[in-house]
């Protein structure tokens, strides 16, 4: 037998392992055993296209067929809990929104929810701060719903899709720097409230988003749903019913399509979700196609949410009252960026002294948070949410940890992809719509 | 009672105590945050303020007397009826902030989370977060696990909370009962050394499995290097001066 530069094989304990590298693939077929060798491992990632992120799959295959899976995550792990215990309260806003880069102001909100408990001040949340948050968390919902529907079209093959839905989340993410500045890891809502107020040109952006977006949907649709490769790759493909997903703990739009309407802004409201009007899509069937229904539906929802957050915006704080909590200063754009407002720095360095230790100490020092600890859920556009965090009574957060969703309905996988096609997995791996910077934190 | 003479009951191996689960990294820095003691974060002298002498009392967190408001009581009391070693497992029922906390013995927690999920007076199928907290310095035990369970049939939420110490961080896993507590329990293990007995694969998740340490215990430091800008030397986040 002559050595191929390209394929090599060695003995291990786990019996022959071939390195594919190039080169002939009839001299790989040949160099297997078909008696002994009918079981392959194949190592799918980390670095994968059709992974959804740096997502690790360890598949034990039979032919086309999924024997066992293994995911491996960790490869995106920053540290961000452990960075947050030295900074202060709220400096922690601008870790958490790196998490899940996906759905900054939903990490965000969560965030400031808790410290907000934990400061005993949520009630004293003003009105306009409370709807300001309804409405970028479900403009966000649909930017991360689009985000899904692109990558998972890409992954089984439509690419049309997956141009669409950038396109339209670019529209999303336009307005998120019209208001806060930046696409991504805004920062934006903050203890107390958030970081300052939504301009004018904002609320024209969205009702523009508002009135485009029906059709854009509707064009979705009449590329997916009646398509044969799209309903074939994901009718009654990666089935987990309602026990499945509880015992697992997914939640959200994979635990919905299961048929349980479990909502968080229904079941356990927060923000005042239950004074708005909209439904919980629901699917029986538990499967792919169930859940592209599902997150199309929310889509939907979200749009009337934002519409009546709209309607509801008053004139008012956008910061709690409490001057020992809320930060001193609006911020403004200026020739250098986003900073303190020229106004609030003319005061401080011109005119008053008191301004200027304020300022000082609640900058460098920030609030003291209570001792004790809290838990506050709320629901992502992947599931549950959940910040518990702890507080020793000093200026930094003692713990804060994060329940990701991303991370929790990971463990589905396996229950999803086994004994199902390879081609499958990546369906089913896509239906949950893990984000690994959330999952790895 | 110790590792070693534990019972292996989930198959997985028990008597060696994983490397860094009781050393855990350097302790050459001071507890991340010392709150309560000084202002400024430098122990020694350099404060020549006085204000880093000052001593805050902290108020410590006690056990809530009946009634306890909202579901709690019925939480309670339906636990009390559906599980005869309550007064054993339980050591503390605290209520804070409209959340109700049971602190249970450890080796009883699994035994605990059976009953909750199980009866129809409690209902909680689903366990929505496991996590630990390292409370160095203020509890003999200082690793705490804390399990939230959610019941999705009542709306409510619990939160479980069990304290290991350092020498002996062990409890049963409840993976058995919350498939769901698999990675989240690889997680605490990882982080703050926790071993959950019975899980039936404990190993490192987010971390590189040749880790040495759990990164998220107060004793482990942060790390970072100084950083030159514009001609001063800015040093790492945990050693530049800070309040507390």
């Amino acid at each position: 037998m002559t050595t191929s530069n390209y394929a090599t094989e060695r003995e291990t304990t786990e019996g022959r392992v071939f390195t594919v590298t190039g080169g002939d693939w009839d001299t790989v077929v040949s160099s297997t055993d078909p008696i002994n060798d009918e079981r392959i491992v194949v190592n799918m990632g980390p670095q994968h296209p059709s992974t959804h992120g740096v997502l690790r799959l360890i598949l034990e295959l039979e032919g086309e067929t999924v024997r066992e899976a293994r995911s491996v995550v960790g490869y995106l792990h920053t540290g961000i809990e452990k960075n947050l215990e030295y900074r202060n309260w709220v400096q922690g806003s601008t870790f958490v929104t790196r998490m899940d880069y996906l759905a900054p102001i939903f990490n965000e909100t969560a965030y400031a929810l808790a410290v907000e408990k934990l400061l005993g001040i949520t009630d004293d949340i003003t009105e306009r701060a409370t709807t300001i948050r309804v409405l970028m968390m479900e403009l966000n919902r649909i930017s991360s719903h689009l985000v899904w529907l692109a990558t998972t079209g890409m992954e089984l093959g439509a690419i049309s899709i997956m141009l669409y839905g950038f396109r339209e989340r670019e529209y999303i993410l336009d307005i998120f720097e019209t208001i806060t500045g930046l696409r991504m890891n805004h920062a934006y809502v903050r203890p107390g409230g958030v970081a300052q107020d939504v301009p004018d040109e904002a609320i024209v952006k969205i009702r523009e988003f508002l009135k485009m977006m029906p059709q854009k949907l509707k064009e979705y649709e009449d590329l997916l749903s009646g398509q044969p490769i799209w309903t074939e790759r994901t009718k009654n493909v990666a089935v987990l019913d309602v026990t499945g997903c509880v015992a697992l703990g997914i939640t959200g739009p994979v635990l919905r399509s299961a048929g349980l309407a479990w909502d968080l802004r229904k079941t356990m409201p927060y923000c005042g979700y239950e004074t708005y009007e909209f439904d919980v899509p629901t699917h029986p069937d538990g499967d792919v196609w169930g859940r592209y229904l599902v997150r199309l539906a929310e889509i939907r929802e979200s749009m009337k949410l934002v519409e009546q957050a709209l309607d509801r915006l008053r004139p008012g704080p956008v910061m709690v009252a409490d001057r020992k909590i809320a930060w001193p200063a609006q911020l403004a754009i200026g020739v250098d960026g986003m900073g303190n407002s020229l106004e609030h720095v003319a005061k401080i360095m011109g005119q008053s002294m008191e301004s200027l230790i304020h300022h000082f100490k609640l900058v460098t020092e920030g609030f003291r948070v209570p001792p004790g600890q809290v838990y506050v859920g709320i629901e992502s556009p992947r599931g549950e949410l959940g910040v518990h965090a702890v507080s020793d009574g000093g200026t930094r957060p003692y713990r804060v940890h994060y329940r990701e969703p991303s991370f929790v309905n990971l463990q589905a996988l396996p229950a999803m992809a086994e004994g199902g096609l390879i081609a499958d997995v990546i369906a089913g791996g896509a239906s949950l719509d893990p984000v690994m910077g959330g999952c790895d934190r | 009672m110790t590792a070693q003479d534990k019972p292996n009951d989930g198959g997985v191996p028990l008597p060696v105590t994983p490397a860094g689960a009781t050393t855990g990294a350097p302790a050459d820095y001071p507890p991340a945050s010392p709150a309560g003691r000084g202002m400024f974060g430098n122990q020694g002298t350099g404060d020549v303020s006085g204000y880093g002498g000052l001593v805050r009392q902290r108020q410590p967190i006690e056990e809530a007397a009946r009634p306890y408001g909202g579901y709690f009581d019925e939480v309670r009391d339906a636990l009390e009826e559906a599980y005869p070693a309550f007064g054993d497992a339980i050591e503390k029922v605290v209520v804070d902030r409209g959340e109700l906390t049971l602190h249970v013995r450890p080796e009883r927690i699994a035994e605990v989370c059976q009953v909750m999920r199980d009866d129809m007076a409690l209902r909680f199928e689903l366990c929505s977060s496991v996590s630990g907290v390292d409370y160095l310095g203020a509890d003999e035990r200082r690793l705490h696990v804390v399990y939230l369970l959610t019941s999705m049939t009542y709306r409510r939420r619990v939160r479980l909370e069990a304290a290991v110490s350092v020498e002996s961080p062990h409890l049963p896993s409840v993976t058995a009962i919350y498939p769901t507590a698999d990675w989240q329990e690889r997680e605490a293990y990882d982080m703050f050394g926790i071993v959950f007995d019975g899980h039936p694969n404990l190993t490192r998740i987010l971390m590189p499995d040749d880790w040495e340490g759990h990164p998220q215990r107060k004793d482990y430091p942060l790390g970072g290097v100084a950083v030159e800008y514009k001609g001063a030397e800015i040093p790492p986040p945990d050693r530049r001066r800070s309040y507390q």
